[in-house]
């Protein structure tokens, strides 16, 4: 069972029918209590990083998520869902949920923003999550995380000469800075493959 | 490497494809989420609807339609049409949309443009732009599915629009549009130069390398109907042309 959370932000129909697609069974929710007895979570996410924070916190959702990776749970975050998992946006220098250490910066150094549209997922170590050779996703963003940690990023793209951080894992917790759910069969496999990975009872 | 995008553009009426000659004639061409379907397993990079009416029983009917397509189509639905303020951005996004596109009620309102970004973030705000040529050599912006002129030099509306935080513009040539004799290529490098968000041209695709030229002009997207739905040309043959023009696609 794979439970999405709602706190107002996201494509969820899509992302539901993406994982029903890969075959999982999908429960939505907005109340914490199921959120922190979840073993498998995802955190979805559109638009600015400050709004997010407030509807998550606003919720009891941000208690919750954390509840339920210090129980074991697998989180999977997607765009500004991953984002939301390191410490600091500087999207509004707001606070995040601080799973994964590093910022969240604007992407400075193109010429045009957002990002949008298809780029390719460059896996920069083995790990379940690394992209096949030749994966290329949907993006649309305008800011990237920085892991302050080498080994969190397993996925990285390249835009304009500078690369970023495109897949995030670390222990149970992880993240897509691309829409795995409007990136066709690349996506759909993502998908898969994280609900491949066990997750402790 | 980002890639440049090939978007096939339907026409939605109650949630229904429709086909016709300038709004008029309009045959019902069936399942908009089937034909969506097929041009993303052919290759789209993303899908464009656009809504041809504002009455209440169709917005429901296209409202349906958009949920539809979000359990089955696997890549970004831009849906635009009828977008007079936040709440029907709101509807669209809910519905599943990834990105919603409005033309006229900017023209008219160009505070909605904020509204829309503050609320769902610019990156699925886009703004659709039809421009004619003027006879001072530039364009001027028409609202109403170019029927009303506004007055507005196109390229500084693009510039506004842009400022109050739109995170995609839809430039439409009036003059192109139809003629299947290509884009507006002077229209799309003036608007590519003045703003720095993402531009999908559209309006005059006649051949494959109609598009590759627009993407060429500096467009990140193009934009085509007649062509993909006539079955003239399929997204591999554009994309086949694009990538022979040296510009990056998604195979």
């Amino acid at each position: 069972m794979v439970t999405l959370i709602d706190y107002g932000a996201g494509n969820l129909r899509s992302l539901r029918a993406a994982f029903e697609r890969a075959g999982a069974a999908v429960a939505v929710t907005d109340r914490p209590e199921r959120v922190a007895d979840a073993r498998r979570l995802v955190l979805p996410g559109v638009g600015a990083a400050p709004p997010a924070m407030r509807a998550l916190a606003g919720g009891g959702l941000d208690e919750a998520i954390l509840a339920a990776v210090e129980a074991g749970a697998s989180l999977l975050g997607v765009c500004l869902g991953m984002q939301l998992l390191f410490e600091q946006s500087a999207e509004g220098a707001v606070p995040c949920l601080g799973l994964l250490s590093g910022t969240v910066e604007r992407m400075r150094w193109t010429d045009r923003l957002p990002h949008m549209g298809w780029n390719d997922v460059t896996a920069r170590r083995s790990h379940p999550f690394a992209p096949p050779p030749g994966t290329v996703c949907y993006f649309a963003h305008s800011y990237n995380v920085s892991p302050a940690e080498a080994d969190v990023v397993v996925a990285e793209t390249e835009l304009d000469g500078w690369t970023f951080a495109s897949v995030v894992a670390a222990g149970q917790v992880a993240g897509t800075q691309f829409h795995p759910e409007k990136s066709g069969p690349a996506g759909r496999d993502m998908l898969s493959r994280w609900l491949e990975v066990p997750v402790a009872a | 490497m980002l890639r440049r995008r090939i978007v096939p553009c339907l026409d939605v009426r109650g949630g229904r494809l429709v086909k016709g000659v300038n709004f008029e004639d309009l045959r019902d061409c069936g399942d908009p989420v089937d034909a969506a379907e097929r041009y993303a397993a052919g290759g789209a990079d993303e899908i464009v609807w656009l809504n041809i009416s504002a009455g209440d029983e169709d917005w429901r009917g296209l409202l349906a339609a958009v949920e539809r397509a979000a359990e089955r189509v696997d890549v970004p639905l831009c849906v635009g049409g009828g977008v007079s303020d936040a709440a029907h951005g709101r509807e669209l996004l809910l519905a599943g949309a990834d990105k919603v596109s409005s033309n006229s009620a900017p023209l008219d309102r160009p505070a909605l443009v904020g509204e829309l970004a503050e609320r769902f973030g610019s990156q699925c705000v886009v703004v659709a732009i039809d421009a004619a040529r003027d006879n001072g050599g530039g364009w001027q912006a028409f609202a109403s599915a170019g029927r009303r002129p506004t007055g507005r030099d196109a390229v500084e509306w693009a510039a506004e629009v842009v400022d109050r935080g739109a995170g995609e513009l839809l430039v439409t040539s009036i003059d192109s549009d139809g003629t299947l004799g290509g884009y507006d290529l002077e229209l799309l490098h003036a608007v590519c130069e003045r703003v720095d968000v993402p531009v999908i041209a559209s309006g005059g695709a006649g051949g494959p390398s109609d598009l590759a030229a627009a993407l060429d002009a500096g467009a990140q997207a193009a934009l085509a109907a007649s062509i993909f739905h006539d079955g003239t040309h399929t997204i591999a043959d554009v994309k086949q042309e694009v990538a022979r023009w040296g510009l990056p696609v998604r195979t």
